[in-house]
C-alpha cells in the first residue's frame, strides 16, 4: 500500500506540474506579451482554462494531504525550515488565485481590471518561481536542522544559486506549456503564429534556464550530472524528453496542436522521473547527508493503508469526472479555424 | 506579542477568515439549486436571474474560500509542525476524504459556472447540487477532524509516543457528530440570514422589488429552518461538551467552584483573578437542569483543574454568551417569521419584518466566528485535549509576529475587495436583470 500512495503523491506531483503549471504559465505569457495584445491574449486564455481552473489547483492540495498523513515527518521538517517561502508562494496563491476570479466576476469594467491584471501577471511569475526554489531546495543538501543561528536555519536553508535556478527552470517550463496549449485554442491564424513564436521563445527560455540550473548544480556541489546520468533510467528518460523536445519543434511548425500538447507533457513527466528517480526514495536530502526518505521515514502502517484506499476510492470519482470535464469543454469550445 | 501569540492569532485569523467563505460555498450553492429549480419547471426569468446574479456572486466567494483553504493545509505544518508530525497520521482520513470531496466539487463547479447553455439543462441542474452536496460533506469531514482535537480517539499513547493507530475510529470520535451537525445549521443559519438581510435591504430600498423578493424568500426559508433547529442542536452540543471536556464547560458558564444546583449565567463579566462573575443574571439550579435533567447534578468546577491546564475563562465565556445570544434572537425572528408565513400575509413583505432581517443581516456570521472562539479557546492549553500541549507544537521558527502583521494586512485588503465586489454587483442588479 505504501507503493501506491507513493504513486498518488508522484502522480499529483505531476499533475500539478502540468495543469497548475500550464495555469501559472498563462499569467507568464501575458506577462510577457505587447500591451496590444494583452487583452487578447487574456480572454483566450480564460477561455481556454476558466472551466477546469479550480480542479487544477486541487493537486497541489492533494500533495499535501499525502504528505502530512502519509509522511508527517517530512512535512514538518519540511514546513519548518522552508517556512519562508512557502510563505511567499502562499502569498502568491492568495493573490493568483483572487486576481484571476475577480477580473472576470467584477460586475463593472474599469481601471480595476489594470490592478487585478497586474496582480495577476506578477503572481503568477511569483508563484513558481517559489514553487521551484522550494523544489530545488529539497534536494540541494541546505536544509539543516541542526544549524543555529536564524539565517543558516531559515534562509540558506532554500536561498542558494541552485534552488534559484530551478525556480527559474519551472518558470520557464511552466511558460511553455502554457504556450503549448494555447496554440489550438486560438481562433485566428494570426494568433496562431503568434503563440508558436511564444512557443519557440518559453522554450529557448527553458533550455536557458536549465543550462543555469546545471552550472548552479556545478557551482554548488550538487551531483546533479550524477544523478541524471547515473543510471539507465536516468539517462533513458533523459534521452526521450529530448526526443520529444525536438518532435515537437517539428509538429509545432506543421502545427498538430493534439499532438504537442501531449508530447510537452511526456517530456515534463521525463524530466519529473529523471530529477526524482536517482535520490528515491529520499526525497528530502539535507546538510551533510542526512535525508528523509518515504520508505523510512513513512508514517504509521494503518494510516498508510487507509490513505491508500481513501485515494484508490477518490480517483474512481474523480478521474472519470475530470476528464469529462476536460472533454466536453475541449470538444465546445474547440474554433472553428478560419482561414 | 511573542511568536507563540502570534501563531495562535495567525491560526485563528486564517481559519476565521476561511470560515465565512467556506459557508457561503457549502450553502449558496443550494439556494442556487432552488432558485434554478422554479426556472427550469417555471420558466420565469426571474428565477433564472436570481440563479445567475447570485453564481456570478458566489464564483468570487469560492475563489477566495478555495486560496484561503489552501493557506490552511499549509500554515498547519508552518505554525504547528511538531502537531502535525503526529497528528498528520491520525487524522488525515477526513482530509484525504476531503480532498475527494473538493475535487468533486471543483470539477462540479466547472460545470455550472461554464455550463449555463451547454448542456442538457438539467444535467447542469444536477451540477450545481453535487456543488453543494461536495462541499457540505467536506464541511463535515473537516469539522470531524477538528472534533477529533478535542476528543482524541483512535490511538493509545504513551512516553511522548503514538501507536495503534485507528484512522477510523479516530474520525468517528466523540464529538464529531454534535459539532457536525451545529456546524451545518450555522452554515445555513450564517449565510441564509446575511442573504436574506440584503436582499431585505435591497426591498426596503425599493430596487427591482420582484427580484429582491424571490431571492428573500429561498434564503430566508433556508435561515429560518436552520435557526430553529440551532438551539436543540447547541443544548445537545453543551451536554457533549460537558461530558468529554468538562473544563470548557466550566469556562464556558464562567464555574469557578464545584457545585450542585449549578446556575445558568445569563451575560456577565468573569473576573479570572478573584473567580467571579460581576453583573451576570443567575437562573438557578438551570446549568445542572440542562446538563442533566436534574438540578441536583453536581457541575464540575474550575476549582477541580489544574491551575496550568485551565482554558481563558473570559473570552471563552464571553464568546459563548454573544452565541447563544445571537442563536435565541434568530430563534425568534424565525418564528415570526415563520408565523407570517402560516398566518399574516400582509406581514410576509411589510417593512418592519424586512428591517428586523437587515438588522440581522451580520448576526450569524457573528455566531459562527464566536462559537468557533467557544471551542478553539476553551479547548486550551491542549492542541489535542490531554495529550499535546500548544505551546509545545508550535514552530521553533523565530518572527512569526512579522507573518502575522502579514497575514492580517493580506486578509483585510481582501476582505474590503470582496466587499466592494459584492456592493458592484448588487448595484448592477437592475441594469443586468431588469425583468420588465
Ligand atoms: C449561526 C451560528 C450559531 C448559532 C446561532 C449557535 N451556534 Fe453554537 N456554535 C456555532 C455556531 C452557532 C459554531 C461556530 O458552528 C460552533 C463552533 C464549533 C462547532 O462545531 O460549532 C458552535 C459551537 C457550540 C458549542 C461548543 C461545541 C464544542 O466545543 O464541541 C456549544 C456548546 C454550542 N455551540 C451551543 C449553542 C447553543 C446552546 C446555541 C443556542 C442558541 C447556539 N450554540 C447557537
Ligand atoms: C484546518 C482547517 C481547514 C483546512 C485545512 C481547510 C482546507 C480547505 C481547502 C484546501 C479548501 C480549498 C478547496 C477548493 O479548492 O475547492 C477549502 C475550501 C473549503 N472549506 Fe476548508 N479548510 C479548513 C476548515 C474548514 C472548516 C471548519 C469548514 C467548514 C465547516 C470548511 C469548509 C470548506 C468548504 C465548504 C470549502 C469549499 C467551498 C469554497 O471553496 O468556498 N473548511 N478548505
Ligand atoms: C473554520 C472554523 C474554525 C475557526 C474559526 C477556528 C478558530 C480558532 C481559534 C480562535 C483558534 C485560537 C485559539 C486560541 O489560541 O485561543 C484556533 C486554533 C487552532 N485551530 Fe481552529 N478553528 C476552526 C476550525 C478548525 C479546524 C477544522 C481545525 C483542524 C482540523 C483547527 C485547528 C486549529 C489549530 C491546529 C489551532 C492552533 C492550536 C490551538 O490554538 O489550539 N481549527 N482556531
Amino acid at each position: 500500500m505504501l507503493y501506491v500512495v507513493i504513486a498518488f503523491l508522484w502522480m499529483s506531483l505531476l499533475f500539478y506540474l502540468l495543469l497548475g503549471g500550464a495555469d501559472f504559465g498563462a499569467g507568464i505569457i501575458e506577462l510577457f506579451t505587447s500591451d496590444k495584445n494583452k487583452d487578447r491574449t487574456s480572454n483566450t486564455l480564460y477561455r481556454a482554462i476558466g472551466p477546469v481552473w479550480e480542479a487544477n489547483h486541487m493537486w497541489l492540495i492533494i500533495v499535501i494531504v499525502i504528505l502530512f498523513t502519509g509522511f508527517p515527518e517530512i512535512y514538518s521538517v519540511v514546513s519548518t525550515y522552508l517556512h519562508i517561502p512557502l510563505v511567499i508562494m502562499l502569498l502568491g496563491i492568495i493573490a493568483r488565485g483572487t486576481a484571476f476570479a475577480f477580473r472576470h466576476y467584477d460586475a463593472v469594467h474599469d481601471d480595476m481590471q489594470k490592478v487585478y491584471n497586474k496582480i495577476f501577471r506578477y503572481s503568477s511569475f511569483i508563484t513558481p518561481l517559489f514553487l521551484g526554489i522550494i523544489a530545488g531546495s529539497a534536494v540541494a543538501g541546505t536544509i539543516d536542522p541542526k544549524a543555529s543561528g536564524f539565517a543558516d536555519a531559515f534562509i540558506f536553508s532554500w536561498l542558494s544559486f541552485f534552488s534559484v535556478s530551478v525556480g527559474f527552470f519551472t518558470v520557464a517550463i511552466c511558460g511553455y506549456l502554457a504556450a503549448v496549449f494555447i496554440i489550438g485554442e486560438a481562433r485566428t491564424p494570426e494568433g496562431r503564429s503568434r503563440y508558436i513564436i511564444k512557443a519557440r521563445s518559453m522554450n529557448i527560455a527553458a533550455a536557458i534556464a536549465g543550462a543555469l540550473v546545471f552550472l548552479a548544480a556545478v557551482v554548488n556541489g550538487i551531483p546533479l550530472v550524477q544523478w541524471l546520468f547515473g543510471n539507465p533510467l536516468g539517462i533513458a528518460a533523459i534521452v526521450a524528453a529530448l526526443i520529444s523536445l525536438l518532435l515537437q519543434r517539428a509538429l509545432i511548425r506543421k502545427g498538430k496542436v493534439k499532438i504537442i500538447r501531449v508530447f510537452a507533457g511526456f517530456q515534463i513527466a521525463m524530466i519529473l522521473l529523471a530529477t526524482t528517480y536517482f535520490h528515491y526514495p529520499r526525497i528530502i536530502l539535507m546538510k551533510s547527508g542526512d535525508y528523509l526518505s518515504l520508505t523510512e521515514q513513512r508514517g504509521d502502517d494503518k494510516s498508510i493503508t487507509v490513505l491508500a484506499m481513501a485515494l484508490l476510492i477518490g480517483s474512481v470519482f474523480i478521474l472519470p469526472a475530470l476528464f469529462y470535464l476536460m472533454y466536453s469543454f475541449q470538444r465546445k469550445t474547440q474554433p472553428p479555424l478560419e482561414s | 506579542m511573542t511568536d507563540f501569540l502570534a501563531a495562535r492569532s495567525q491560526m485563528a485569523l486564517s481559519l476565521g477568515f476561511h470560515i465565512v467563505f467556506s459557508c457561503i460555498g457549502m450553502v449558496m450553492p443550494f439556494f442556487m439549486a432552488v432558485a434554478h429549480f422554479y426556472y427550469l419547471r417555471s420558466g420565469k426569468v426571474v428565477y433564472r436571474n436570481v440563479t445567475r446574479a447570485w453564481s456570478k456572486g458566489v464564483a468570487i466567494f469560492f475563489a477566495t474560500g478555495a486560496v484561503s483553504g489552501t493557506v490552511l493545509s499549509f500554515e498547519l505544518g508552518l505554525l504547528w509542525p511538531e502537531f502535525m508530525k503526529h497528528a498528520g497520521p491520525i487524522f488525515g482520513l477526513p482530509f484525504s476524504l476531503e480532498g475527494t470531496a473538493f475535487f468533486i466539487e471543483a470539477i462540479a463547479l466547472g460545470f455550472f459556472l461554464y455550463g449555463w447553455d451547454r448542456f442538457n439543462k438539467w444535467f447542469h441542474w444536477f451540477t450545481g447540487l453535487i456543488v453543494g452536496i461536495s462541499g457540505l460533506v467536506s464541511g463535515i469531514l473537516v469539522v470531524a477532524a477538528n472534533a477529533w482535537m478535542n476528543s482524541p480517539a483512535g490511538f493509545d499513547y504513551a512516553d511522548g509516543k503514538y501507536f495503534h493507530i485507528d484512522p477510523v475510529k479516530a474520525m468517528f470520535n466523540k464529538a464529531w457528530l454534535s459539532q457536525s451537525i451545529h456546524m451545518c445549521l450555522a452554515a445555513f443559519a450564517a449565510t441564509g440570514f446575511a442573504v436574506a438581510g440584503v436582499h431585505a435591504i435591497m426591498i426596503l430600498k425599493k430596487r427591482n422589488i420582484l427580484f429582491h423578493q424571490k431571492a428573500f424568500r429561498i434564503a430566508a426559508v433556508f435561515a429560518c429552518v436552520a435557526a430553529v433547529l440551532q438551539p436543540i442542536s447547541g443544548d445537545f452540543s453543551a451536554k457533549d461538551v460537558a461530558a468529554r471536556q468538562p473544563e470548557k464547560l466550566a469556562a464556558m458558564e464562567s464555574v469557578f467552584q464545584t457545585r450542585s444546583h449549578a446556575p445558568l449565567l445569563i451575560g456577565g463579566l468573569p473576573d479570572e483573578k478573584n473567580k467571579t462573575v460581576r453583573y451576570g443574571i443567575e437562573l438557578p439550579g438551570m446549568l445542572s437542569f440542562m446538563i442533566a435533567g436534574n438540578t441536583n447534578f453536581t457541575v464540575q468546577g474550575l476549582d477541580q483543574i489544574p491551575e496550568g491546564d485551565q482554558p481563558p475563562v473570559a473570552v471563552t465565556h464571553l464568546a459563548f454568551q454573544v452565541m447563544v445570544g445571537v442563536g435565541l434572537l434568530l430563534f425568534l425572528i424565525s418564528l415570526i417569521y415563520f408565523f407570517s408565513l402560516w398566518k399574516k400575509r400582509s406581514w410576509r413583505e411589510s417593512p418592519i419584518l424586512m428591517k428586523l432581517f437587515a438588522l440581522a443581516t451580520p448576526l450569524g456570521f457573528i455566531a459562527v466566528e464566536a462559537g468557533w472562539t467557544v471551542t478553539e479557546t476553551g479547548r486550551q492549553p491542549w492542541i489535542i485535549y490531554g495529550v499535546m500541549r500548544t505551546a509545545d507544537a508550535v514552530t521553533p521558527m523565530p518572527g512569526i509576529r512579522f507573518t502575522f502583521y502579514l497575514f492580517t494586512a493580506v486578509y483585510c485588503s481582501l476582505a474590503l475587495i470582496v466587499i466592494f465586489l459584492l456592493y458592484r454587483q448588487i448595484r448592477m442588479v437592475p441594469e443586468l436583470y431588469d425583468t420588465k
